[in-house]
């Protein structure tokens, strides 16, 4: 300690608090079961053990958080893992270099519907209304019926325009042969409010994370019909986004950030801190709902539909394990294809620089060698190769990660995205692939 | 210009008080909302110019949309926080997509704030407008020069000779020569 410099020496709060440029930290959470790793390295000291004093702000929308995040209002924040993309492409209003250098969780969200929706799906077809993986085909036939009769689109709510509820959804509505943006009328709800929008009418189904679904089913106002999990198996979900700038200036605070959401991560997923870990969500200020709904989806079961059995659905919550907390370079280049796919951007870019610029395992890999994890050795891996768990041998110890399948099938190459683009039929692509080919040989 | 607004804030003294004050400079408040309001119906309801709101209150990701799903016709949003810190804010000020107003809205602020907003939002818009006539024109000239490139080449034409039966074609079909080069070029399987 009497080797460092005065001036890297702000005030140290407990051990490890050496060397950090800042110590004082405001980080944003938006009131969901996936905010657990910030809200867990704050009740069980994993912040104050790598020296960090921090305080957790919940905001009432994504919006909030990227915009006092871009501002400086906040030092960094839980984000939907398209967002930081999204900033640094400048998408929404805003445009600012932002980073993700740790992800936060895998899967969590699902699509839940009105029990009168549903009942008109099971109607139509029953078969394959009951089925989760086959529900969608109800859904385009409801669709088709009510067309026929002149009656308004069905309208369903995602959170965010840059969200991987905004990707999920429409991924699952097109696997079904649904047009996102000519069959059904997509809007933006903020998480907590979408409950009360599906129970006045207002909208027939959402994607969201949990507790929103769960809640809907326990009050009885909605179904759920399928999980992202049986979407696209183990698929990345949120990550603590800071501006690149911040980064830069602050780089030991931002690594002890890491380090202690890393040890918080760690700890929620074993099997049996769960209870504990649902039960402090719940908590009026953070998520403030029952427990009992917070522990379905935090304890691994699932319930899609009022008064049924909880299905076992283990991995709907990952929080470490599969390297759920690696932000792999090809997730992020998903995310973009996903862009393209649905007109949201519009300029044809080099989507793998994009890819580096905006996740930095490089940083990760700094945060988690000094706590003595295993990291994977490369940046990018292909998804829907994998049925089962399987072994990543690239690491610096094996490691093992979960299946990656999506639902159709579909294999994502992250060195050949304009390919993967090529064979999606359904899109609302703004951008020839001849000219998406040029900026990305 | 007399403009509809929307007001979208958890004080309904604070709002009130707006009210009144866009209400004197000659404006309309088509809706006063608060949380557990329907965000979206009134929206959809009002179709307002201009969108004022708190930055805390709760349905601002509705509003994010509204730049997606208004590509055509987007709306100004002035958004406004009564945070001291939030100084930095200030940094966000987009032109005029969003004026981000710092300390708080008074009565005598309002109005210029108001002003300014709509003046940058319609100076912005005229920018993205002018830009995409730019881009387009570019993309027209492109593909002209491409179709009488394959005319030159197929036809043995001199480049006016090409250009004159570009010419030709358009006009004779009232449409315009760069849609004429586009469908010729499509014919040719060489569309971009």
């Amino acid at each position: 300690m009497t080797s460092a410099p005065q001036w890297l020496r702000p005030a140290v709060h407990a051990a490890g608090g050496e060397g950090l440029e800042k110590t004082e930290i405001d980080l944003g959470f938006i009131p969901l079961t996936d905010c657990a790793p910030l809200v867990i390295a704050h009740e069980k000291d994993f912040f104050r053990k790598h020296g960090l004093e921090v305080k957790l702000s919940r905001e009432v929308s994504w919006a909030n958080i990227r915009d006092k995040v871009f501002a400086g209002l906040l030092d960094g924040g839980h984000m939907l893992a398209p967002m930081p993309i999204a900033t640094t492409l400048g998408l929404g209003e805003l445009k600012k270099p932002t980073i993700a250098a740790l992800s936060l969780d895998l899967n969590g969200n699902a699509i839940t519907v009105s029990p009168d929706l549903y009942r008109r799906m099971a109607n139509l077809d029953p078969a394959a209304a009951t089925e989760r993986s086959t529900c969608v085909r109800a859904l385009k036939k409801v669709i088709e019926t009510e067309r026929h009769k002149g009656s308004e689109p069905l309208c369903f709510a995602t959170v965010f325009p840059f969200s991987t509820h905004n990707y999920m959804l429409r991924y699952w509505l097109a696997s079904g042969g649904i047009d996102p943006d000519r069959d059904v009328r997509l809007v933006v709800i903020p998480p907590p409010h979408m409950v009360n929008y599906l129970g006045s009418g207002e909208i027939d189904g959402y994607c969201v994370g949990e507790p929103w679904n769960a809640q809907a089913v326990a009050t009885g106002v909605g179904r759920t019909l399928i999980t992202d999990y049986e979407i696209w198996n183990n698929k990345p979900e949120k990550v603590l986004g800071v501006n690149l700038e911040w980064a830069e200036r602050y780089p030991n605070t931002h690594r002890a950030l890491l380090m202690a959401l890393l040890e918080a991560a760690q700890w929620i997923d074993r099997p049996e801190n769960r209870i504990e870990v649902a039960d402090i969500l719940a908590r009026e200020d953070y998520v403030n709902v029952p427990a009992d709904v917070v522990k379905m989806s935090m304890t691994g079961s699932f319930r899609y539909q009022h008064g049924a059995a909880p299905a076992p659905l283990p991995d709907f919550n990952v929080f470490f394990r599969y390297a759920a907390t690696f932000p792999w370079r090809s997730h992020a280049v998903w995310f973009i294809t996903q862009m393209y796919r649905w007109g949201q951007l519009r300029d044809p870019i080099d989507m793998k620089k994009v890819a580096d610029e905006v996740y930095r395992p490089d940083l990760y890999r700094e945060a988690a060698r000094a706590l003595g994890l295993p990291v994977p050795a490369s940046d990018y891996k292909a998804e829907g190769r994998h049925g089962k768990s399987w072994t990543l041998a690239e690491a610096t110890e094996p490691m093992m990660l979960g299946q990656d399948s999506f639902l159709d099938g579909g294999i994502f190459d992250p060195l050949r995205p304009v390919d993967y683009l090529e064979h999606f039929e359904l899109h609302n692509r703004q951008v020839s692939l001849d000219t998406l080919a040029r900026v990305n040989p | 210009m007399s403009l509809r607004i929307m007001l979208v804030d958890q004080d309904s003294a604070r709002s009130a008080i707006l009210e009144q004050a866009l209400n004197d400079a000659g404006h309309k408040v088509v809706a006063r909302i608060k949380h557990g309001h329907n965000l979206l119906r009134e929206l959809k309801e009002c179709q307002p110019d201009m969108v004022i709101m708190d930055l805390e209150a709760p349905g601002r990701d509705t509003l994010e949309q509204m730049r997606e799903i208004s590509r055509d016709q987007p709306k100004p949003i002035i958004l406004f926080s009564n945070k001291r810190d939030g100084d930095y804010i200030r940094q966000a000020v987009q032109a005029g997509v969003s004026a981000y107003v710092v300390d708080g809205l008074s009565q005598e602020r309002i109005m210029p704030i108001v002003e300014v907003a709509m003046a940058r939002f319609r100076e912005f818009e005229a920018l993205k407008r002018e830009l995409q006539e730019t881009k387009t024109q570019l993309a027209d000239r492109k593909v002209v020069d491409k179709a009488k490139g394959i005319l030159m080449q197929r036809k043995g034409m001199s480049e006016d000779e090409a250009y004159q039966l570009l010419r030709k074609t358009a006009m004779s079909r009232n449409m315009r020569i760069a849609d004429v080069a586009r469908t010729l070029l499509s014919l040719e399987g060489l569309t971009d």
